[in-house]
């Protein structure tokens, strides 16, 4: 009669985001940004901890993904929008998502160019693949003139908002915790737990490293969307190998292949480089030694202790 | 492994509670403001990241100017105050910063980045909050296109174009000129262009015009084709890494006549690649060391004296952007933000350390360039050139 359990919160969590988009307009701006900042960074985070947490493959390329995302809705809303004639409530609340979904696609397909032929390769030599991948895409969008070069591509109506924002990071958690929970899902775990004998089952591999890719690659192209209209300008300097690497310490910092503990890093990453401002010249000193003792102590990821789960102590 | 995808229910909520909480954290910090009798200005830079430099140069020189203006009493009668913000290089930060400086800390105006890109991130947001950005050192024409909040101190790059021209034609008496242009660099393009337009004007004639690409390495096609037009100097507005090139191959085909370029051979890079053809070659800059003015070499001892090293050009220009924001508010007799803007858009015949600035109906600095000459083997100040009715040319 009820949904399941992990649709009620996820309904919940879409409501509550509605809430509060209601009432956000009275926020400072400055903590909006700060606070859908967090929020695009839990997509990020989450979208690529399918494919470096669960599935053990090691992207480098998420900035990338993003950046095709963020580039395609832009193009969309800056070029299209304007000759549809839409009112402002239509481009908000229907146009948008359909630029953002427009935006994911083409990032999922981006994914398959990729991912289709260098997923057989492992480790080091996958993560220089989609690293080249991220440079290629960032290169490239630097020298098309259509979309503002090195320049930027200025204009970018603001239709990001806290429902957007919210509703996205809960639908990319929901669909991730549901994929892997499904019984096609254990394939994904059993890739990363031993690949060999994964394939000796009879799973074909290839085939759950590309769908972790293109699922993964999704999310980040709908990050990259819901980023271009927080943001109102991009510049393709935004979508570098720092970039990437900022998603992979959210990854890593949660614990690999944790739902809650990559959420939580996420958030938690976001609000303490801002919150470091008072720092002043001292603020990324601090960050990066604030990482070192994290990663020093928590080396298990921030959010697994006994008390969640009895089986990971220290190790 | 199992555990963790299935997750505790524990652990779920958790989830929802610590991102409530993790927003609401953010939210607290900070909150009382400092006393009302200062005023605040806001700037915002690469701090820290790969253009560090940039940003750190352009924070001394502004905190140069603001030490020396409150030393003398301050503007209106009170203190002024600059509230700094790192954007460490990356792009999406500057937005973040400056929504802080304009909501959080309620600046009345802003020293901007000195990188394009990053003021046309924040520019719209302070153009949607009326706030004045003022950039030191951002040349695209576009920064300043984004609406009449947003100005900028330093010379636009089409501009550069107006100044070569009267130098050709007034200073080394030339008449016949030929063109290289960087095809695929708007910024080329644009200041040849200009150029073209404003040495006909000034009663010169641009007999040829050749084209490169970017990552060209061989000119002499080009050079030959333009010395065979009968020229008396080539003028190639491009950056370093083709000036050099193209200074040591037109001197190898036996082309003894000046070169001009623009300023994107301001680099050690152009003497390296250059070596000696690189002598009998001018190019315009922002600010000179050279500069053997008095106020020139007054701001070079004081910030010696304050940093302990020598002033880049970007802190020149910061130092006369602060100069100009206080001029601004003394004239407006007032603090607030649409005053100020009013102030700085009817600015004219400032004395700053790089030249006589006013603004133009675009916001753009109108002011003298400086010529560099290369004199063995190093970069010279020649002298400062007025384009004259250069309004038509920054637009």
């Amino acid at each position: 009669m009820f949904p399941p359990r992990s649709q009620r919160i996820l309904l919940a969590v879409l409501a509550a985001s509605a809430l509060l988009s209601a009432v956000s307009g009275r926020l400072n701006p400055y903590f909006l940004d700060v606070a859908l900042g967090a929020g695009i960074s839990v997509v990020l985070a989450s979208s690529l901890n399918l494919i470096n947490g669960f599935t053990g493959q090691f992207s480098l390329g998420h900035a990338g993904f993003m950046a095709v995302g963020a580039y395609a809705s832009a193009m969309l809303t800056t070029t299209l929008a304007p000759r549809l004639g839409l009112s402002a409530n239509l481009l908000q609340w229907v146009f948008f998502p359909l630029s953002l979904v427009a935006g994911g696609l083409l990032a999922a397909l981006a994914g398959v160019a990729v991912g289709a032929p260098s997923l057989r390769l492992k480790g080091d030599y996958l993560a220089i693949v989609t690293l080249g991948f991220g440079e290629i895409i960032k290169v490239v969008l630097q020298n098309v003139d259509a979309v503002g070069a090195s320049r930027g591509l200025t204009g970018i109506p603001s239709h990001t908002n806290f429902f957007w924002v919210f509703g996205s990071a809960a639908v990319t958690v929901y669909v991730v915790w549901a994929l892997l929970n499904s019984t096609y899902g254990r394939g994904f775990l059993a890739v990363a737990d031993d690949e060999v004998a994964a394939e000796a089952m009879g799973l074909n591999t290839t085939g759950y490293k590309i769908t972790a890719f293109v699922v993964g690659a999704f999310f980040a192209g709908v990050a990259g969307g819901l980023y271009a209209h927080l943001k109102g300008y991009l510049n393709p300097g935004g979508f570098s190998f720092d970039k990437s690497i900022e998603i992979v310490v959210m990854v890593i910092l949660g614990g690999m292949g944790r739902h809650s503990g990559v959420v939580v890093a996420a958030l938690l990453l976001t609000v303490l480089t801002e919150s470091l401002r008072q720092t002043g010249a001292f603020r990324m000193i601090v960050y990066s030694v604030l990482l070192i003792v994290l990663m020093l102590t928590r080396p298990q990821g921030l959010f697994v202790w006994p008390l969640w789960s009895k089986k990971e102590g220290r190790p | 492994m199992n555990r963790s995808v299935s997750g505790p229910r524990s652990r779920r909520s958790f989830l929802t509670l610590a991102a409530c909480s993790a927003v609401l954290a953010g939210c607290r910090e900070k909150d009382g403001d400092t006393g009302a009798q200062a005023i605040r200005l806001g700037l915002f830079g690469a701090l820290s990241g790969s253009e560090a430099g940039l940003g750190q140069y352009t924070d001394m020189g502004a905190t140069l100017a603001l030490e020396e203006v409150n030393a003398a009493g301050g503007v209106l009668g009170r203190r002024l105050e600059m509230v700094r913000e790192d954007n460490r290089t990356m792009a999406g930060e500057s937005a973040t910063a400056v929504k802080k400086l304009l909501s959080r800390d309620q600046v009345v105006a802003v020293i901007g980045d000195g990188n394009s890109g990053r003021c046309l991130e924040a520019g719209p947001l302070c153009q949607a909050a009326g706030v004045p950005m003022v950039s030191p050192a951002a040349t695209n024409p576009k920064v300043t296109e984004i609406g009449d909040c947003i100005f900028r101190v330093c010379f636009t790059d089409p501009f550069q174009g107006a100044v070569m021209a009267r130098f050709a034609r007034e200073t080394l008496h030339l008449s016949k000129v030929g063109l290289l242009v960087d095809a695929s660099a708007p910024y080329s393009l644009g200041l040849a262009s200009v150029f073209r337009e404003r040495f006909a004007a000034e009663g010169g004639t641009v007999v040829s015009e050749q084209r490169f690409s970017g990552g060209d390495k061989d000119f002499r096609a080009q050079l030959t084709a333009l010395k065979s037009a009968g020229i008396e100097a080539v003028f190639a507005p491009s950056y370093y890494h083709s000036g050099g090139l193209i200074l040591r191959q037109a001197r190898d085909l036996g082309f003894d006549g000046p070169m001009l370029g623009s300023d994107g051979w301001e680099a050690p890079e152009l003497l390296e690649v250059a070596g000696r053809t690189a002598e009998g070659s001018y190019f315009p800059v922002h600010f000179s060391p050279e500069n053997t003015d008095p106020l020139v070499a007054g701001f070079l001892d004081r910030f010696r004296r304050r940093f302990g090293k020598p002033p880049t050009g970007v802190s020149a220009l910061a130092f006369d952007t602060l100069q100009l924001i206080a001029d601004a508010l003394r004239r407006a007799g007032s603090a607030e933000p649409p005053a100020i803007r009013a102030a700085l858009a009817s600015t004219r015949e400032f004395q700053g350390i790089t030249g006589r600035i006013s603004m133009d109906s675009g916001r753009n600095a109108r002011k003298p360039a400086v010529i560099i000459g290369v004199r063995d083997g190093a970069f010279r100040f020649l002298r400062v050139v007025d384009p004259g009715d250069p309004g038509r040319a920054s637009s």
